[in-house]
């Protein structure tokens, strides 16, 4: 059926980039990283010229979910709530070694990774990244969901 | 007033609720007991002492070496402009004290962190609830006998069984 | 089941509880404020902290006391080398250490470019979540500039670890005086044009004066002290009345307010970056040339190493740029030499013994900074206000306690009296001016 999946590849091809050039994100800010994100979206790093610099600051109306800073025990819950009422198809950046890993924290309070509690598609090391650094990870993610391919098991005859 | 006629006056303002002066790295520290530590601070409060800020309100924990926790208060006049310590030792079988909670109004939230961290009670304290740790966090992190590294995850996190 | 917090245990039954909160945009972070309404009208509220809570105190515990000062850098991390100089500043006290002066004058110079972009970042925020998103961008404008003088010198742009005990890390970059220069040149065009957009703005002046308004005795009693203090009146600044560094022999005013409002912290704010830029010039201007090491009789590492199996080195080393402004020419004029608290010079350490052994015995565990047995509160003005650290020592190289004395927790703790009465939009503004950093409340 190879007229079906010309098809097919094209719609993907045209969705991923349709996708990746409209992310509209959520930061969920806490810490230190907070204020390399707001460089990253300000004048000197636009963020928007990569078109994801549209800030939504619900998560019902955002498929990004950008993680900045440490996320505690404490708050672990709300960062599943906030990731469990965004809306499918969603991305997770971790942005900052306190989100990959618990950064320089290792204690009783900090959880060590968020993907110990959420699935989360690109990380950015760095205490705190580099907005550059930023940028390239987004440019990473973008990079994924242009290659995201779509489910098309109910077109095709069994 | 001086840093001499300063002491004397605190002397015998305290009388016998003073245990002892300490010179620690140029500051003056008070040494006090604990059931007269509300009293004492609420005459510090008024001329002519006139510490009118409660800057600072901790805790060290002494409990395994000497069986006490040691509460520290930083007093800062600002007409005088000179800076105060006191300090007062709990048991560390049953730490409870006097709450502050009436003098000064930030005292609320540093006893609930002191209670947080330490375990410390403040007797006649309105809402004495964790500050910084979560309703459900067993124990109390600062003290030396909370291992640095023990987590309590709230929901259950991934690599956990 | 949680137990109830106290204000669902005082709700009445025909009011609506809101959330405000842990994640919301305007709430810097993560405090989580609930509301009880009538309304749009705030009958009651509640302020729950402790999301970021770190382990900051615990965590000092278990480390050298030149380990941990990467923690000190992101405690309040707007104004990171603010953090560092009052951690080392209280170490040094114990020790009873003098810096050089030309250290003092670097950290005067840091500090002050800390302070200014700590304004910058809270006005910037106040501003944009009350609407007025140019501000929020020419703020952060002016704040790149800062942070690319801060990153030529340090290495870092926010956290840097640079203010060191006993000194500092590195001597200023080559051409320090140009990008000082230009920073100083960006923020004060940036402060003109944010006052002349906000300062007598009506809509930004009808949501912040007469909102959140503390008085005098209320702000004392809840152990008030920068910015949001100088607002209702009075005076107080560690700079001025506890002074600290070179400060006494410094030029600059401090700004009060009147009426204890958000437009009065505002103003308060926007007029202490002037200050602070009145500093820095003046600074600049004492700051001596070092003199260029030059290329000069430098030898190239390897053969100072082969040469150092048989003779002592005895010419400068040429050592990796990342090193460079930290040479061992450089090194008295940056670090208190005794005691010996800084890290040995790397020429030293790596061509001969006797250097190697010193580099060691200053990290190896156990030995290293270990500062006399006792207790020493120092505090700086930080930007938010009187930041001091309590440090109980042991005699060890780990400190037996560590406390920081947060300003902002001390601001957010008067959160629910400000805004009780009020509308659901003056919580914005109110918190907006009280520049809550959340590492520096929860530690």
């Amino acid at each position: 059926m190879s007229g079906f999946d010309f098809l097919a590849t094209r719609f993907e091809t045209a969705l991923g980039w349709g996708r990746k050039f409209s992310l509209f994100h959520y930061p969920f800010i806490t810490a230190c990283c907070g204020m390399e994100y707001m460089s990253t979206a300000c004048a000197h790093f636009d963020i928007d010229r990569f078109g994801a610099g549209l800030t939504r600051f619900s998560p019902r109306q955002a498929d990004l979910l950008l993680v900045v800073g440490t996320i505690s025990h404490k708050l672990a819950p709300v960062l599943r709530t906030v990731y469990d009422q965004m809306l499918e198809p969603k991305w997770v950046i971790a942005f900052g070694a306190c989100t990959v890993s618990g950064g320089i924290y290792q204690n009783y309070a900090v959880v060590q990774g968020i993907d110990r509690v959420i699935p989360v598609d690109v990380y950015i090391p760095g205490c705190p990244p580099r907005p550059e650094m930023v940028l390239d990870g987004l440019l990473k993610l973008q990079d994924k969901i242009q290659h995201q391919k779509q489910d098309w098991r109910w077109a095709r005859k069994p | 007033m001086g840093q001499e006629t300063l002491i004397d006056a605190l002397r015998t303002q305290l009388g016998p609720a003073l245990e002892g002066i300490a010179d620690s790295f140029g500051d003056v520290v008070l040494l006090l007991r604990a059931e007269s530590v509300r009293p004492a601070l609420a005459a510090l409060r008024e001329a002519p002492f006139d510490y009118a800020m409660l800057l600072d309100l901790t805790c060290v924990d002494f409990a395994a070496s000497e069986g006490r926790y040691e509460l520290v208060y930083h007093l800062y006049s600002l007409s005088r402009n000179v800076r105060l310590r006191l300090k007062a030792s709990v048991p560390a079988g049953h730490p409870s004290i006097a709450t502050l909670v009436g003098l000064w109004k930030n005292a609320e939230w540093l006893e609930r962190e002191v209670f947080d961290m330490f375990g410390v009670r403040f007797d006649g304290h309105p809402y004495l609830r964790r500050l910084l740790t979560y309703e459900g966090f067993e124990g109390h992190p600062l003290r030396k006998s909370y291992p640095w590294r023990l987590e309590q995850p709230r929901i259950p996190l991934k690599d956990d069984v | 089941m949680e137990p109830l917090t106290r204000i669902q245990q005082q709700a009445r039954p025909e009011s609506m509880l809101l959330n405000m909160g842990p994640s919301h945009p305007a709430m810097h972070g993560t405090i989580r404020v609930m509301l009880e309404l009538d309304a749009e009208k705030i009958l009651n509220a509640e302020v729950e902290v402790g999301y970021l809570h770190r382990g900051f105190e615990k965590t000092c515990e278990n480390k050298s006391y030149f380990n941990l000062l990467i923690y000190t850098d992101r405690l309040n991390y707007v104004s990171p080398l603010i953090n560092n100089l009052g951690y080392c500043m209280t170490v040094e006290k114990m020790f009873g250490a003098q810096v050089p002066e030309r250290a003092q004058l670097i950290r005067v110079l840091m500090s002050e470019l800390s302070r200014i972009s700590d304004h910058l970042t809270c006005l910037a925020a106040m501003a944009m979540e009350s609407g007025a998103f140019t501000v929020f961008l020419y703020m952060m404008k002016a704040r790149e500039y800062l942070w690319d003088t801060i990153e030529f010198t340090t290495g870092a742009r926010m956290t840097t670890s640079y203010i060191r005990i006993g000194g500092v890390r590195t001597d200023l970059h080559a051409d320090w005086r140009a990008s000082l220069a230009m920073a100083v040149r960006e923020t004060r065009k940036v402060l003109k044009d944010v006052s002349g957009l906000l300062d007598k703005n009506s809509i930004f002046v009808g949501r912040t004066r007469g909102v959140g308004i503390i008085s005098r005795e209320d702000a004392l009693s809840y152990g008030w002290t920068g910015p949001g203090l100088r607002s209702t009146g009075i005076p107080y600044d560690v700079r001025k009345a506890h002074p600290y560094l070179l400060y006494d022999r410094l030029n600059f005013e401090v700004p009060v307010g009147e009426a204890g409002d958000n437009y009065d912290r505002y103003i308060v704010r926007m007029r202490e970056m002037e200050q602070s830029l009145r500093i820095l010039e003046q600074v600049a201007a004492l700051i001596p040339d070092s003199a260029p090491l030059g290329p000069g009789p430098a030898v190239e590492p390897e053969e100072a190493l082969r040469r150092s199996r048989t003779a002592r080195a005895m010419e400068p080393v040429r050592l990796s740029p990342n090193l460079e402004g930290s040479e061992k020419a450089r090194l008295a004029g940056l670090t208190c030499q005794e005691p010996p608290l800084a890290v040995p010079a790397k020429e030293e350490t790596y061509t001969s013994m006797e250097g190697l052994i010193s580099h060691f015995l200053f990290f190896m565990a156990g030995k290293g900074i270990r500062p006399p047995k006792g207790e020493a509160y120092f505090s700086v003005e930080g930007g938010n206000g009187e930041l001091g650290f309590y440090i109980v020592s042991d005699g060890s190289d780990k400190p037996y306690r560590l406390h920081l004395r947060a300003p902002c927790f001390h601001l957010v703790a008067a959160l629910e009296q400000l805004i009780k009465g009020r509308l659901i939009a003056d919580v914005i503004p109110t918190f907006g001016s009280m520049n809550m950093i959340g590492g520096e409340l929860d530690r």
